[in-house]
């Protein structure tokens, strides 16, 4: 790796800094939105959703509810009513389509607070730190499901920081320096300084649920322009789980399809935003056939160009 | 990322700022974790939303989501913190701080979409939050001797969850105390009363039923009560022991008068 690698700058560069940015952009606007739908109502009275991310109700019509706490309640031996049930159902069909992760990086609100982390990281040159397994996350969540069976309780709400920052936003707690404020801070201090991404890729069991929930969902990246790649690096450096991108990237020659399949992938279009080459796009699982890539005419020249569709 | 040639030299700055920072955060993060619990203080009684299931269930039930407290119109719930007393996040009120104003439709038991507030409750005159309790018998005015009643008279079961009982003035001799006494059969434990005590502090109270009236042991069994659900006196018959009167006094022998006029047994 370079000494300084600026992910997205040569894009910026060449292509402008909207181009380098807009998955970001688009990320931000929509945490920032869904959680202003829980904020007109408290703030200007316009009540559009009630509740939080564990259970919510929208217009006074659609429920959602978190399955994974749904889940934790039924191991504790306590069958949630309608309302609850069928807002977990619509939850799991939709990120099972979209990709469980999805809910991690465009709706989870600690994703800024360890994106913040991850960047600050990178600016300052800090080393990776205390190396954790990526596994030990789903470690966790064997271990949350198995405290709630047997203490009777959804155990993982003593200490989700997840909900406890959520709560605090859309019920003002995170304002009084109650234990919200705490919480996000000690999750900032920890992905900032002792274990880099530690808290998102390696050890939150919400983020493995929905992992889990989403592993044969539709909407995926794909690199289809892998061809143009160059070797810059900048989505690995970029990627909160870089592990996933490999396979799809440079799997041409052990017959792989174009389309980053893990189930880790967050969908943050990050990779798209900051390769200068293109690579990447978001797609379905479908199109995933040695054929589903743009050839690329060598020598690939600057920028896009030179470009034979294929099929 | 930083270089792996750069740091060949002497140790860079850079890697002694790196280690800086990673010491601060790695403390940063213990310390502020451990200020979590070090915040707890004690706290007024937390009382859990009408229709709430049995404590012990509640938290497989409850998934915090605060869809109670939003449609509770007098702002009577909130979600707690740290030191409130409840598990963090779950729904609870502080009788004295905003008393449950016993909706007639219960807004809060149907706004819950887990099942953590009983849908089966559709009167709330048969909510049980908690019960009250006269505890400051002390303090409370009535038991004073005044007439203060503002207990009795802001409960929503007047007459029923609380009466004025009338007892006789030992302090006087010769007046009335009206002291008010709470029917655990009838309080919701709403904590109309405790809000209205018009003392600094509350000498009424509502606490956990459990707390309030005690749990008799599982094993005992009052006569009275197996005697009206068997229909008859579960003892065959009643035994007739002898009657046994006191010995007639001349078997005693009577205390020697001293020339003072006294009694031997009572010398100073
Ligand atoms: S592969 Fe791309 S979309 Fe997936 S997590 Fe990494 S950067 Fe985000
Ligand atoms: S009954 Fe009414 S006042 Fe009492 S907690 Fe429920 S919504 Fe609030
Ligand atoms: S609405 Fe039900 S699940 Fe939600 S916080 Fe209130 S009691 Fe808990
Ligand atoms: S808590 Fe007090 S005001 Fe409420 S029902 Fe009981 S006695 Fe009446
Ligand atoms: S309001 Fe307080 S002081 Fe007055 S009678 Fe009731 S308990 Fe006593």
């Amino acid at each position: 790796m370079s000494a300084e690698l600026h992910p997205g700058r040569t894009k910026a560069l060449s292509q402008g800094w909207l181009a380098a940015h807009k998955w970001l952009l688009a990320r931000r606007l929509a945490q920032f939105g869904f959680l202003a739908l829980f904020l007109t109502g408290p703030l200007f009275g316009l009540w559009i959703t009630k509740g939080t991310l564990a259970a919510s109700l929208t217009l006074n019509v659609l429920p959602l509810a978190d399955p994974m706490m749904v889940a934790q309640a039924f191991l504790a031996r306590h069958v949630v009513e309608t309302s609850a049930l069928v807002g977990a159902a619509i939850v799991l069909v939709a990120y099972g389509l979209v990709g469980g992760r999805t809910y991690c990086s465009w709706v989870c609100p600690v994703n800024v607070v360890t994106d913040l982390a991850a960047w600050l990281r990178a600016r300052f040159g800090l080393k990776e730190g205390w190396s954790l397994d990526r596994r030990t996350r789903f470690v966790v969540l064997g271990g949350v499901l198995v405290a709630s069976a047997a203490t009777g309780t959804i155990a993982w709400e003593f200490v989700n920081p997840v909900t406890i920052l959520h709560r605090g936003l859309v019920y003002g707690g995170l304002f009084t320096a109650g234990s919200a404020l705490l919480v996000t801070l000690a999750l900032f201090l920890f992905d900032l300084g002792v274990a880099s991404r530690g808290w998102c890729t390696h050890l939150c069991p919400v983020g493995a649920f929905y992992g889990l929930l989403g592993s044969r969902s539709l909407v995926r990246v794909t690199a289809r322009r892998r061809d143009a790649c160059d070797n810059c690096m900048e989505c690995f450096a970029v990627c909160p789980e870089r592990h996933v991108i490999a396979p799809a990237l440079r799997g041409k020659s052990a017959g792989a399809g174009p389309v980053i399949t893990s189930r880790d992938c967050t969908n943050c279009g990050r990779c798209i935003d900051v390769c200068a080459k293109n690579v990447f796009e978001f797609g379905t699982r479908f199109r995933n056939g040695l054929d589903d890539v743009d050839h690329i005419v060598p020598p690939a020249k600057e920028g896009p160009g030179n470009v034979a569709r294929a099929g | 990322m930083t270089d792996k040639g750069k740091h060949t030299g002497a140790v860079s700055r850079r890697g002694l700022l790196a280690q800086t920072v990673r010491a601060a955060c790695g403390a940063g993060v213990l310390a502020l974790l451990l200020a979590v619990p070090a915040r707890k203080r004690a706290e007024a009684v937390a009382l859990r939303p009408p229709g709430a299931i049995a404590a012990d269930d509640f938290l497989s039930a409850c998934v915090r989501c605060g869809l109670c407290v939003r449609d509770c119109p007098y702002d009577t719930l909130k979600l707690s913190d740290i030191g409130d007393g409840q598990p963090l996040g779950t729904p609870f009120y502080n009788a004295r701080s905003v008393p449950c104003e016993m909706c007639e439709h219960i807004p809060c038991v149907t706004a819950c979409p887990t099942g953590a507030l009983d849908k089966s409750l559709t009167d709330i005159r048969d909510a049980r939050m908690g019960t009250a309790v006269l505890v400051g018998q002390e303090t409370c005015l009535n038991f004073l001797g005044l007439r203060c009643d503002v207990c009795y008279r802001v409960c929503p079961l007047i007459d029923q969850a609380i009466t004025l009982e009338r007892h006789h003035n030992e302090r006087t001799g010769k007046h009335a105390m009206f002291i008010p006494t709470v029917h655990t059969d009838k309080c919701t434990g709403c904590g109309k009363c405790e809000k209205g005590c018009v003392l600094d502090e509350a000498a009424i109270r509502v606490l956990p039923h459990n707390l309030a009236v005690g749990v008799l042991g599982a094993h005992y069994r009052l006569g009275w009560k197996e005697k009206e659900k068997a229909g008859k006196s579960l003892i065959d018959g009643i035994i007739d022991l002898p009657d046994r009167m006191p010995e007639p006094p001349a078997a005693m022998p009577s205390p020697e008068r001293l020339p003072g006029g006294g009694f031997k047994e009572f010398k100073p």
